[in-house]
This record gives structure tokens, sequence and C-alpha cells, in this order.
């Protein structure tokens, strides 16, 4: 594998930090957008030129500056990283459309700072993609809480103001208490931070001294919301729907489990935790996770706290695909983050357009709603199929491929629990829609006038519904940026 | 060779002294209550340790360190370290003892401020003061 | 200029020290020039500290002796890269401030301008001379000016700060005056107060316990001086009620120029051999340290005022370079000086930002700081950077210097050290986030519209701080964001150099 200096992923991430001052000094929203935008397509265009590179195997790389000895803020472009990279540079283009329709329908306050932490955020996203070791992965990891801060706590209230401490508690402290020592030790014993595919760790002998650090970092990267780290992630709710959508079905809760899986390949390596039997405890932990949470998602009504919960579920499907270390699963765990990212986001945008164009949060009250919004509970259906795991959705790929994992990996305990939080998705999603198309006519709230969410907020929900059934048919970009990713971490070939 | 030399300082009753009154100065320090009575304890701990340089100094049966025939063409006799007391602690101490003067004088002024803003330099009835606001 | 290069060493003490006479006269004259005779003095030396900075980067070590005279009978100073490096940020936050706190002066001091100014830059050049001088008495001079300059700068305030000034003046006081004790003992000794000169005459009295005697009260006294606790009672008070422009420069560089004059007495006078492996006294002080640490950090948690708040953290850092400095190894030591450096800058920084606020709000109980993010967006975005750097978010320089002091922990096994850091660095996130919210959440806003739609708080008019203390707020926020990127830089060119071969 060769290596190539390039300006690249440092311009892709730049490309939205650039935008910001662009977007506080301009007079009128519409230039304000426009900047968004024309940032949101550099980025991805910089983005999608890589992607030919990286699958003919060259990466690229770009140090910006040593700053510790051996050690610099050094970007990285892998086949992993660029799938991760694409999937949120790709879904921010549609957030930011979704954003318009939403901040404006409602009205919000302080739109500029909104639009202007949000392409931060996004900045702080592609530094974690293309982290070439922890330290900058660590940095970027860090400037998107912050960065994420204004936008969960968009509101001022009250309410948005526990949720911040809530959201700050966890992350800021995971990432301080656990991570920042655990990195300090891995690099007081390696000497090097530097992302491998096949880890650092490997000189490492102590069976005590990786478990802990293991777990420090499982545990710290706590944007994954692995249990119990987990309860930031429903309380961050509180954000505007956009917000949710791109930062909790893409951009951060993805960093975290981004985060948890270059920990696993690429600083520890998948032969040391083979060697070491940590596997199985990942894959524990992570199931642990998939359960409870699919159960509690159950019972919330609030519609977004249950997709919230589906999330945490979910995300450690990424995880213990991972762990699997079977070929077969980690593809799949990692095609789950492009997968889940476009099923989620669909979901999300639904629920908010139902919340601009009827104000409803509460499941409960969404009785008969397709009569009136059939586009936006249409895609909901999609979407939830996605989730589930049922084709024709792009999940089903994900998902056929961890089901093929479990089995490559002989850890049948793990098709189990797999299969049993798919019927669960589904029993939490499927009524929600039924009820809302199939009710009897006493009972719809809603009168039989269609009068869907503006067009700047319906219009990304179906690029994405359709989105992620094309991901069904056309998986390939995806599925061979994961396979590579894969070889290069196991060693096949 | 350091032992018997710190056996030697210990023997000398000036150290004694010197510490002494580093005490008194300390005590007045921290014990009293006028602000102003802190400031000579202060004093006090300072002079004190301008005397123990002072006291390092001196030689038995040394002279004050000024060349008696330096002027009259003798110029190149030796000259032995003995008969003359040091005189470079003398030297740092008159520096000291411009330093002493100088916080003397800050610390005068501050009190006087002090004064003026609480009416006394009782410490507790300024504490009282400030605790009634 | 090129042929007055090689009087620098001098100059950095001349300039300021004819600068600061000049104002003072001005004070009588025209009181507007005073202003700018402060600001030429401290940009003129602030280049000259420049220039030595450069040239010692490639000649190592500038001996210069005063009016003449050879060492070790003469003053010699001594510019090395690392006091050099410190030389220039006592000038930069000097100047910085200068500038920034121009308004506060006139405003508070109308009838004193001469004499504040004089003070200041008075004040300034006590601890240039410190750090650049290389005789252990001509230490002790300088640090008296800078002190009794400094208790002046604080008891010039209004309130109870004059009664702060006097307290510190007492410990401040005892602190030289214990190390001029120090000084004494050694000169006892070994006949000599040239630095370079004991420490060459110093190995044949490894075992004497005078020796003990002297290092115990020299350090007992900057101990004091740089408020270690338990020593640190009179900070809090003389600090939290002086006015802005006085802490502006006395917080960042007082107790970091004293560390720094630790370093240079274990490392220069008492070498690292006797400092480091006859004292045996490194656990004990990196224990000390972790208290500081913890105790700073515990009661910056009970304050209900921004600027007493900053002055338990202020402790808490000094625990932070202490106990790097004692762990004695390379990284911990090298996190320790580095740290003199970003936390000078980052101190400077956030008392710019609270000196902003208490300017536009006229307060800083937490009551007071209500909107803020509102009514001074640019000024609360200084401060979360200064904050952010002090929890220690990469790339912000706290950071850096964090990070090499953890390892340094790590290296050397302690991890009471290591613990105490990472508490504190989750204390200082508390604490800020606490402040940023109270700014950013508060006032809440009244009742919600139709369907749960949020207007937001209610609109505030922005009352930025003037521009000049705008314009030197964010110059410092900026350098810690550079400082933290050049990291690299410093620690190899300067740093690495600077520190002993034998650590």
């Amino acid at each position: 594998m060769n290596t190539i200096l390039s300006l690249k992923p440092l311009l892709a991430v730049l490309t939205s930090l650039l935008a910001v001052p662009g977007i506080i000094l301009s007079r009128s929203p519409n230039v304000r957008e426009g900047w968004t935008f024309a940032a949101a397509l550099a980025k991805f265009g910089i983005v999608v030129s890589m992607i030919p590179m990286v699958l003919s195997g060259v990466r690229l790389e770009y140090t910006l500056a040593e700053v510790l000895p051996g050690l610099g803020i050094t970007f990285r472009v892998d086949a992993f990283g660029m799938l991760f990279a694409v999937v949120a540079s790709s879904l921010w283009i549609v957030t930011s459309a979704y954003s318009i329709g939403y901040m404006r329908g409602l009205q919000e306050h302080s739109q500029t700072r909104y639009f202007c932490f949000f392409a931060l955020a996004l900045s702080a996203t592609l530094g974690v993609a293309f982290a070439g070791n922890l330290f900058t992965l660590y940095l970027f990891y860090e400037a998107l809480s912050f960065a994420t801060y204004p936008l969960v706590t968009h509101h001022q209230d009250r309410e948005a103001r526990s949720s911040g401490r809530k959201y700050l508690f966890y992350i800021l402290g995971g990432s301080i208490a656990f991570v920042l020592p655990a990195m300090l030790v891995a690099y007081h014993l390696t000497g090097t931070l530097d992302f491998t595919p096949r880890g650092f760790m490997g000189g490492i002998e102590s069976k005590s001294t990786l478990l802990v650090l293991l777990l420090l970092f499982v545990f710290g990267f706590a944007k994954a919301g692995i249990m119990p780290m987990h309860s930031w992630l429903p309380a961050a709710m509180v954000a505007p729907t956009p917000v949710s959508a791109l930062l909790h079905a893409v951009a951060v809760v993805k960093v975290g489990a981004f985060c948890v899986v270059r920990i696993i390949t690429g600083v520890f390596g998948t032969d040391l935790l083979a060697a070491f039997h940590f596997d199985t405890l990942i894959c524990v932990i992570a199931s642990v996770t998939i359960l409870t949470s699919s159960l509690i998602a159950l019972t919330q009504d609030e519609l977004k706290r249950r997709l919230a919960f589906s999330t945490i579920g979910q995300l450690s499907y990424i995880v213990l695909g991972v762990a699997l270390l079977s070929q077969a699963g980690m593809t799949g765990g990692m095609l789950h983050i492009a997968m889940h990212a476009f099923g989620k986001i669909t979901l999300f945008f639904c629920a908010g357009a139902i919340f601009v164009a009827t104000g409803i949060k509460h499941i409960s009250g969404m009785v008969g709603i397709g009569r009136r919004m059939p586009v936006t509970m249409g895609a909901f259906f999609l979407g939830s199929l996605s989730v589930i795991g049922l084709p024709p959705a792009g999940g089903f790929i994900s998902k056929w491929h961890l089901v093929l994992g479990t089995v490559q990996a002989h850890q049948y305990a793990m098709l189990v629990v797999l299969l049993a939080s798919s019927l669960l998705n589904a029993a939490y999603f499927l009524p929600i829609v039924y009820r809302a198309f199939f009710c009897a006519p006493g009972e719809a709230m809603f009168e039989n006038r269609i009068a869907e969410a503006p067009v700047w907020c319906l219009a990304p929900l179906v690029v994405t519904a359709v989105g992620s059934v094309v991901l069904f048919f056309y998986p390939q970009p995806f599925l061979r940026l994961a396979a590579l990713a894969v070889q290069t971490m196991t060693g096949g070939g | 060779m350091g032992v018997e030399l710190f056996s030697d300082i210990a023997s000398k009753y000036n150290y004694l002294g010197v510490v002494i009154l580093m005490m008194i100065g300390l005590y007045a320090m921290i014990a009293k209550n006028n602000l102003v009575k802190k400031i000579i304890g202060m004093n006090i701990f300072q002079t004190a340790i301008i005397l123990f340089y002072v006291s390092t100094a001196a030689k038995r049966g040394a002279t004050i360190p000024i060349i008696r025939h330096g002027h009259n063409g003798h110029g190149h006799e030796v000259i032995h370290a003995a008969e003359y007391i040091n005189p470079l602690p003398h030297v740092l101490m008159l520096t000291a003892i411009v330093v002493s003067v100088a916080t003397l004088g800050v610390a005068l002024a501050l009190a006087v401020k002090v004064y003026h803003q609480y009416g006394t330099l009782e410490e507790d009835e300024i504490r009282g003061q400030l605790r009634n606001k | 200029m090129e042929n007055l290069s090689p009087h620098f060493p001098a100059l950095i003490i001349i300039v300021p020290l004819i600068a600061a006479l000049l104002t003072s006269a001005a004070g009588w004259l025209n009181r507007r020039l005073c202003f700018h005779f402060a600001a030429l003095g401290l940009f003129t030396s602030l280049l000259v500290s420049t220039g030595l900075l450069a040239s010692v980067l490639d000649k190592d070590v500038i001996l210069y002796r005063l009016g003449g005279w050879p060492a070790p009978w003469g003053i010699l100073y001594r510019i090395d890269r690392l006091n050099g490096l410190v030389l220039v940020v006592i000038f930069f936050i000097a100047f910085l401030n200068l500038i920034a706190n121009k308004r506060t002066v006139e405003e508070s001091f109308p009838e004193q301008l001469g004499g504040f100014y004089a003070l200041y830059v008075l004040f300034v050049t006590g601890l240039s001379g410190m750090v650049a001088t290389g005789d252990a008495f001509n230490l002790y001079v300088l640090l008296e000016i800078s002190s009794l300059t400094g208790y002046a700068l604080i008891g010039i305030g209004h309130e109870r700060a004059p009664l702060a000034g006097l307290n510190y003046l007492f410990m401040g006081t005892i602190g030289a005056s214990l190390y001029l004790l120090g000084i004494g003992f050694l000169y006892l000794m070994t006949g000599s107060l040239n630095m370079t000169d004991i420490a060459s005459l110093l190995p044949g009295f490894y075992g004497s316990p005078v020796m003990v005697l002297a290092f115990l009260l020299c350090m007992t006294g900057l101990f004091i001086k740089m408020a270690l606790f338990p020593l640190h009672a009179w900070l809090p008070n003389a600090y939290s009620f002086s006015p802005s422009a006085s802490i502006g420069v006395i917080a960042p560089l007082t107790t970091k120029v004293m560390i720094y004059v630790m370093i240079r007495m274990t490392f220069d006078v008492f070498t690292p051999d006797f400092s480091f492996k006859m004292m045996h006294l490194g656990e004990v002080m990196v224990w000390l340290a972790v208290a500081a640490i913890i105790m700073g950090s515990l009661f910056a948690l009970a304050q209900t005022r921004l600027k007493r708040m900053l002055t338990y953290v202020i402790i808490a850092e000094v625990g932070y370079m202490v106990g790097g400095f004692w762990l004695g190894n390379r990284m911990a030591v090298t996190g320790a000086v580095l740290h003199i450096l970003n936390d000078a800058v980052m101190t400077l920084c956030i008392f710019l930002a609270a000196g902003a606020v208490v300017y536009q709000i006229c307060g800083d109980d937490f009551e007071d700081l209500k909107g803020l993010f509102r009514k001074m967006p640019i000024s609360m975005a200084a401060f979360t950077v200064a904050a952010l750097s002090l929890i220690g978010v990469p790339p912000t320089c706290g950071f850096f210097s964090k990070w090499y002091l953890i390892s340094g922990g790590i290296a050397a096994g302690h991890y009471g050290f290591v613990v105490a850091l990472l508490f504190s660095s989750l204390v200082n996130a508390v604490l800020f986030f606490r402040i940023i919210e109270i700014g950013y959440f508060e006032p809440f806003s009244e009742g919600e519209g139709g369907h749960g739609v949020h207007h937001g708080p209610p609109a505030m008019e922005i009352r930025e701080a003037p521009a000049g203390m705008l314009a030197c707020l964010l110059l410092a926020a900026v350098s810690l964001i550079v400082l933290g990127i050049y990291t690299g830089d410093i620690v190899t060119r300067i740093i690495d150099l600077a520190i002993p071969p034998a650590i």
C-alpha cells in the first residue's frame, strides 16, 4: 500500500470551517444559507474526488503540524474513514436543506449561530473521519463536543440547560477521565499513536493493562452510547430536529462508533483482541446495550426519544459487528454506519416534519396522521424498514452481513441477539406506521385533508428515504469501501 | 567540614540573638491585632536578617576595610584579608536597608489608606465592619 | 540597533527603568504622556527581548557583565534559551495588558496616572531583572522591586484592596526575607553570590547541613511568593480586590516568574544533582503540589464571584508546575516549563476577559453575568477559548502542557499526580461551564409561543468592551491556539535545549 502526500483531506476538513466567517457576516439569510450550501457541496465534491484513489489502494496523507515528538495533527484517508466521510458529507447537504425548512418554518431564533456551529461540527466530523492518529482523533472528537453544545442547547431554556449539562457531563467526562489517560498510557507504553491497519499495541503483553485500556477507550468514547454511557443521547433530543437528525443519527453518534471501531482495529488490532479473547467481551457489552435499549424504546411515547433509544441499539450493532472479528461481521458493522445513517435520518426528518406541520411530538397523538401527511409517513415506513433490516431497504444489506458474521465467528448467541433485536425494532416502529394509516374512522385525530410540511422539509426526507432504498439495490460504493477496509485490517490479501 | 562549620555557627551567640529577634518579629506579625504593630514586627524581622549578615562579616582582631597604605607609594604591599573585616555583607545590607525602608514606607502608606477607609487600625474591628456590610 | 545588540541584556532592565522614571516625571507635566512613555518603554523592551531570544537560539548563552566588572565580583546577567523565552513572555503580557487597560486606568485613577504607570513599568522591570540576573543577591533586590510595586499596584485599588495589599505585603516580606537569609547562608559557605560560581563551588559542600538549611530557606521563601498551597492564603484576597489593570499583569506573571526563579535556583545555583538527588524532596513536593491542585480546585468550586474563582484556579495551576518540576523527569520538567509560558498567556486571556466583563457590567458576581453572551459576544468567545485552554482541550496550548505533565507523571509512576491533574481538568470544566451556562442561558425566556415554538431568550443590546481592550483580548485568545499548534517547535527548539541534559 503506498501513501501519497495530499492537501485534499485538509481541504475537506477546512471547507466548512472557512464558510463560518461567510455565514456570520452575511447580511441576508439567503446569502447565509448560500454559504452553507456552497461549503456542503464543495466538501462533498472533495470527499468524492478522493474515492477512486482510496479504492485503488492509495492512502492520502497530510501532516499539519508536529505538535508532540513523533505525533502530529495528521490526516490520513483510508477506506473506512472514507466510508464515514462520504456518509457525513452527503447527508450534510440534505440536512442543510431540511434545516432551512425547519428553522424558518418554526421561526427559530439565532439561526446564524445555528448554521455557524453546524458548519463547525461538520469540520470536526470529517477531522475524526480522516484522523491519522489517536491524538488527532481526540482533538476533533473534543472539537465536535464543543461545536455541538450550542446546537443541542439551542432553545436556551431550562430544559436545554439541563440536557446540555448531561451531554457535557457524559461526553467531556468520558473523554477527559477515560480516553485522555488511556491515550497517554498507550503513548507511554508504545511511543506512538499512529493508527496502523493491524494495531500498534501488539508489543504489550500484560493482559490486565490491555483490558483496562480497552475498557477505558470503549466507555470513554461516550458518543458511541454504549450503556451505561448512553443517557446523554435521549436528553440531547431537546435539540431542534435537524440537529437531532444529522448529529444524533449521523455525525455525533457515528463519530462515537467510528472511534470505537478505530480503537478495535487501528489501536489494538484484530489479532491482539482475538488472542486475548477480548472480542467476546465487547460483543457481550454491545449486545446488552442492544437488547436493553430496544426494550426501553418500546416504552417511549415521545417519537424523538423512541428514535434516540433505537439509535443507541443500532450503534452497538456497529460495535458488535466489528468485534465479531469475522470478515462478514466487520463488513456488516462498517456498512451499518452508512445504512443506518440513511434510515435513521429519514425517521428524524419525518419526526421534525410532523412537528413543523402539526406541533405533535408524541406517538399517541399520531393516530391517523398518514391521511394528512401521506408522503411523510410513507418515507417513515421506508426508513423504519431500513432500521429494522428488511428489504427493500439498505439496512437489510448490513444486517445480512452482520448475521453472516455471527455464523462465521460461531457466535450463535449473538445471532439470537440480532434476531431478537430485529423483532423488537419491528415492534416499536411498525405500529406507528400502521396506526398512522389504518385506524378506525372514529380514532383518527386528523381531518382527511392532505397538509404536508413545507417543501424544504419534505424534499430532503423523500431524498433520504429513496436513498435508503437505492442503497439496497446499489450498495456497491459503500460495500467496496467496507470490504477494502476489512481486507487491510484483517490482513486477508 | 560542613558539620564543624555548623556547630561553629551554633556556638556563636550572635546567631542566637538573630534568631530571637526574628521570632519576636514573627510573633508580632502573627499575633498582634494592630496593623502598625504588625508593621513594626515586620521591621524587626527584617532587621534581624540585616544583623545576621553584618555579624557574619566580623572577624576577631580585624579592622575596618580601608587599606591604610594605599596612597603612600606602598601600594604593592601584600594585603592580608584576615586583618580586615569583610566589607561585602555591609555593602549588601546597605541595599537591604534601603529595601526595608521602602517596604516600611509602602506598608505605612497602605495602613494610612486602610485607616481612612475604616477609621481604625485594629484588625478585628475592620473584620467586624466587613462582616456587617 | 546593530551596535547596541551586545548590550541587550542590560537594556531589558535599563529601558523599562528609564521609562518608569520618565513616566513618573511626565505625571507632573502632562498626564496624557504617561501612557505613551510606559507603552513605548514596554514595547521597546519587548523588541529587545525578542532580539535576545533570537540570538540565544543559536548562541546558547549570553553573559553580560554589568558595569564591566568581571565575574564573580561584578554582577553578571545571564541569558539562556529558557529565560530568553520567559523574558519575551513577560514583556508581551505586560504590553498587551497595558494597552488593553488604558481606558480602565484613566477612569479609575485620573489623578494618579503618572504614579500608576510608573509602578506598572517598575513592576515589570523587577520581574525581568529577576529572570535575567545571574547574581543571587541582585535577584533579591529585583524581587523586592517587583514585590513592592506589586503591593502598591494592588493597594491602589478601592474598597478592600488596601487591606488585602497590606496582608500580601506581610506575607511577601516574610517570603523575601527567608530567601535573603538562605542566600546569606549560601554566601557564608561559598563566599560567592554569583550563581555559576556558587554552583561550581557547591560539590565541596554537598553533605553540609548548612547547605540544606540554605536550600530550604530559599525554597520556602519562593513558595510563599508563588503561593504554593498551604502558603497561598494571601493570594485570593490580594488578587480579587485589586484593579483590573494591575491584576492583568500581576496574576499572569508573579507566580510564573517565581516558578521560573525556583527552576533557576535548583538548576543553576544548587545544581540538579543536589536539588533532586541529595535532598529527597521530590516526593514531598509532588504530594504538596497534588494537595495544591486538589484544594485549589475545590476552593474554586465554592466561589460565587468570577475573579475570586479565578484566583483559586491560579493556585491549582501553581500546583501543576511545582508538581511537574519536582517529578524531576524530562517529560515532566518540560511540561512544567511549557506550562509557565502557556499558563501566563492563559491567565492573561482569562483575566482580560474578566476585566472586560467587570468594566462593562460593573460587577463579577455570578448573578451579574446573566445574558453575557448576548451582551458581549466577542469577549465571551475569547473567554471560552481561555476556558477551554484551562480545561485542557486541544488544540489550545493548555492541552499540550497538561499532556507533558501527565506523561511525566505516568513515566515517574506517580499516579497521584496524574489523578490530580485529571481531577482538576474536570473541575475546571465544571467551573467554566457554570459561568458559560449563566451567560448563555439566563435570563430564561418568558413563556413559550404556540405549540412549543421557541423564540429564544429576550434579545439584548450588544454592549461590547472598548475596541482596544477587545483587540488585545482577541490577540491573547488567538495566541493560545497559535502556541498550541507550535508546541512542537517551542519544545524541540527551546525548552529541550534549555533543560540540563542530566535530567
